[in-house]
């Protein structure tokens, strides 16, 4: 058996009939990192004997006859900003280079309870800002199907290493589309649970009331499994719903009948690509060939996601980087030359002007920094949600935005009386190439249109692979379903997984 | 009235980030244009729509006041660039 080629779900009945043990199956990926990863760039860090040493723990509780849980030896890869103790945290961010956080995520508890094998952590765009990982301050994620073009992002990574089968499972998150978009854009499975369906304690915050973690997969099947651990209530986290988790991966492989699935006809306007349309339309015809019915919806403030989303994110986001402030962790400037430019611009200010005029030592020292220790995206962000939220602008941009996305959730609330399962495209097209948008800031937000109106009304999305482009790029199809309706969400995507082949494409790694 | 240099200026006091010159440039650049784009929200009528901060209708989630661990002081410390094993430590704020 070729082990990280097949399914999590596979993996783990080879492990339990002992047909494999974890301690091989993690060397396995450990050595498929060691071949492809210095093309690829998925991996920020890799734990191999943290993660051998577990996995030989858990081999030694499986023959000792302990009670595993469900994950138990399998290799699962993390994005970089879930809080892990003692183990390197960036978000991607040379601000926190050196960051080694004194707790744990309730996620990375989840996972390690559940018997999973840590074994790295994955590149990313700075603090989940971009849809790339192109502003990575580390390194560039390469696509798998073309290393010329980008992952996707801000999960790139982890949606990377999944594709080039470096490992069974990863987590991700989403604010805006960073889980689906690079799962589309690499051709595996990506789930974005409702707002509070998930722990966000130990999530390094971009923008609170749009983050959710969730997990990546190369099958919808594995994709319940992982959700299904790192769903739940947690007392550490006031926004996390107290509403009880099904068992996801029990009824996943149930169909539904008379699965109802609306389009959005906004969603298949100008500006979507040829091959991606007729990859929906095709999925669709895959639908109706099952019994589903489908109607057209319309969701006249999907249009206005992208603009609510730049203004509620960035206003999230100017209020929780504030922490980073060179103080309680992270990079501070260095003291010395900061203060004494501080002296030589004191010098030479002309005597008439405003004291206040040059900052105090210790507001330089902020400044310094965070200029030095953020990249060019985050500070866009926060000057734009500084700017948004600030005396005279607050009625105009930020309520504006946040009347605009109750409108956009009466459009979900509407549409979900009508509808199960709302279907479309992920993203408007396939993979771009590297450095193809990072000078134009405004084209890069365009790209999540079809994700972020998911975030904006708390609702949960599925991105799965249902076909390629004619240079072999993947097309993603992304599922909705009304808040805490994931359940009926991961049964519909697997409905069509089990009628089609595009999820066991690998590329052809070189 | 479009985002002047002295406005983005003014901006990056209060955001704590220190611009320099190129970047003062670029950056207004780059905000009027990303400003213009989300302006388009003004063509809604929201007069009588309730804002959405969250989309969930969660309110005063409690816990018992009770004591529970939490950080040792050297843990909060560790990851702090400059400290005294008690204090944080930051240039003089009085007297600059």
């Amino acid at each position: 058996m070729d082990l990280h080629q097949t399914s999590a779900t596979a993996i783990l009945g080879e492990l339990r009939s002992g047909n494999c043990s974890s301690a091989e199956l993690t060397r396995a990926c450990l050595d498929q990192i060691d071949r492809h990863d210095e093309k690829i760039g998925a991996f920020l860090y890799v734990d191999a004997e943290g993660a051998i040493a577990r996995a030989e723990s858990i081999d030694q509780q499986r023959s000792a006859g302990t009670p595993l849980g469900p994950l138990a030896g399998l290799p699962v890869a993390i994005k970089d900003i879930l809080c892990t103790r003692d183990v390197p945290t960036t978000c991607g961010s040379r601000m926190l280079e050196t960051y080694c956080p004194p707790y744990n995520a309730t996620v990375i508890d989840r996972l390690e309870q559940a018997g999973a094998v840590l074994l790295g952590r994955t590149n990313m765009d700075e603090f989940g800002m971009g849809s790339s990982t192109e502003n990575s301050a580390y390194q560039l994620t390469r696509n798998p199907w073309d290393p010329e073009r980008i992952p996707g992002g801000s999960s790139g990574g982890s949606a990377a290493c999944l594709a080039s089968s470096m490992v069974p499972l990863s987590i991700g998150t989403d604010t805006g589309g960073s889980i689906r978009q690079p799962a589309a854009l690499c051709g595996v499975v990506g789930v974005k649970p409702s707002y509070g369906r998930v722990s966000r304690y130990g999530l390094v915050a971009y923008a609170s009331s749009l983050d959710q973690v969730g997990p990546l997969a190369r099958t919808v099947e594995d994709a319940a499994l992982l959700l299904e651990v790192l769903a739940g209530h947690d007392p550490r986290d006031s926004t996390s719903a107290p509403i009880e988790v099904p068992r996801y991966s029990e009824t996943v492989g149930q169909p539904l009948e008379g699965l109802r699935i609306g389009l959005v006809k906004e969603h298949f306007g100008e500006g979507l690509d040829n091959e991606i349309a007729g990859a929906i339309q095709q999925a669709i015809q895959v639908y109706e060939a099952l019994g589903a019915t489908v109607q057209e919806i319309s969701m006249p403030h999907a249009a206005y996601g992208v603009a609510t989303y730049y203004i509620i994110a960035p206003c999230e986001a100017s209020s929780n980087l504030a922490r980073y402030d060179g103080v309680h962790y992270g990079y501070r400037t260095e003291t010395q030359a900061m203060l004494q430019e501080l002296e030589e611009e004191r010098a030479q200010r002309p005597a008439d002007t405003d004291k206040e005029s040059i900052d105090s030592a210790l507001v330089r020292m902020y400044r310094r920094s965070r200029a030095e220790g953020l990249g060019a995206e985050v500070k866009r962000r926060i000057m734009l949600g500084t700017y948004a939220l600030s005396e005279g602008y607050y009625d105009a941009y930020y309520l504006k935005a946040l009347k605009v996305r109750r409108l956009i959730r009466g459009d979900y609330d509407a549409a979900f009386g009508q509808v199960d399962v709302i279907a479309g495209p992920v993203t408007s097209s396939p993979a771009f190439r590297c450095g193809e948008k990072t000078d134009d800031p405004l084209s890069m937000y365009l790209e999540d249109l079809y994700t972020v109106t998911a975030n904006l009304a708390g609702v949960a999305g599925i991105s799965l692979p249902c076909g390629f482009t004619q240079h072999g790029l993947p097309i993603g199809l992304q599922l909705q379903a009304a808040p805490f309706q994931e359940e009926r969400l991961l049964r519909a995507a697997a409905m069509y997984q089990a009628e089609t082949d595009w999820h066991t494409r690998r590329p052809p790694l070189a | 009235m479009p985002l002047s240099r002295s406005d983005v200026e003014k901006i990056s006091l209060l955001a704590r980030l220190q611009l320099g010159e190129d970047e003062l440039e670029q950056m207004t650049a780059q905000l009027r244009q990303i400003v213009q784009y989300v302006e388009q929200l003004s063509d809604l009528d929201t007069d009588n729509v309730e804002p959405m901060a969250h989309t969930l209708d969660l309110q005063d989630v409690l816990r018992p006041d009770e004591r529970c661990p939490s950080l040792t002081r050297p843990e909060a410390l560790a990851n702090a660039p400059r400290h005294d094993d008690e204090y944080y430590r930051v240039p003089a704020v009085l007297g600059d």
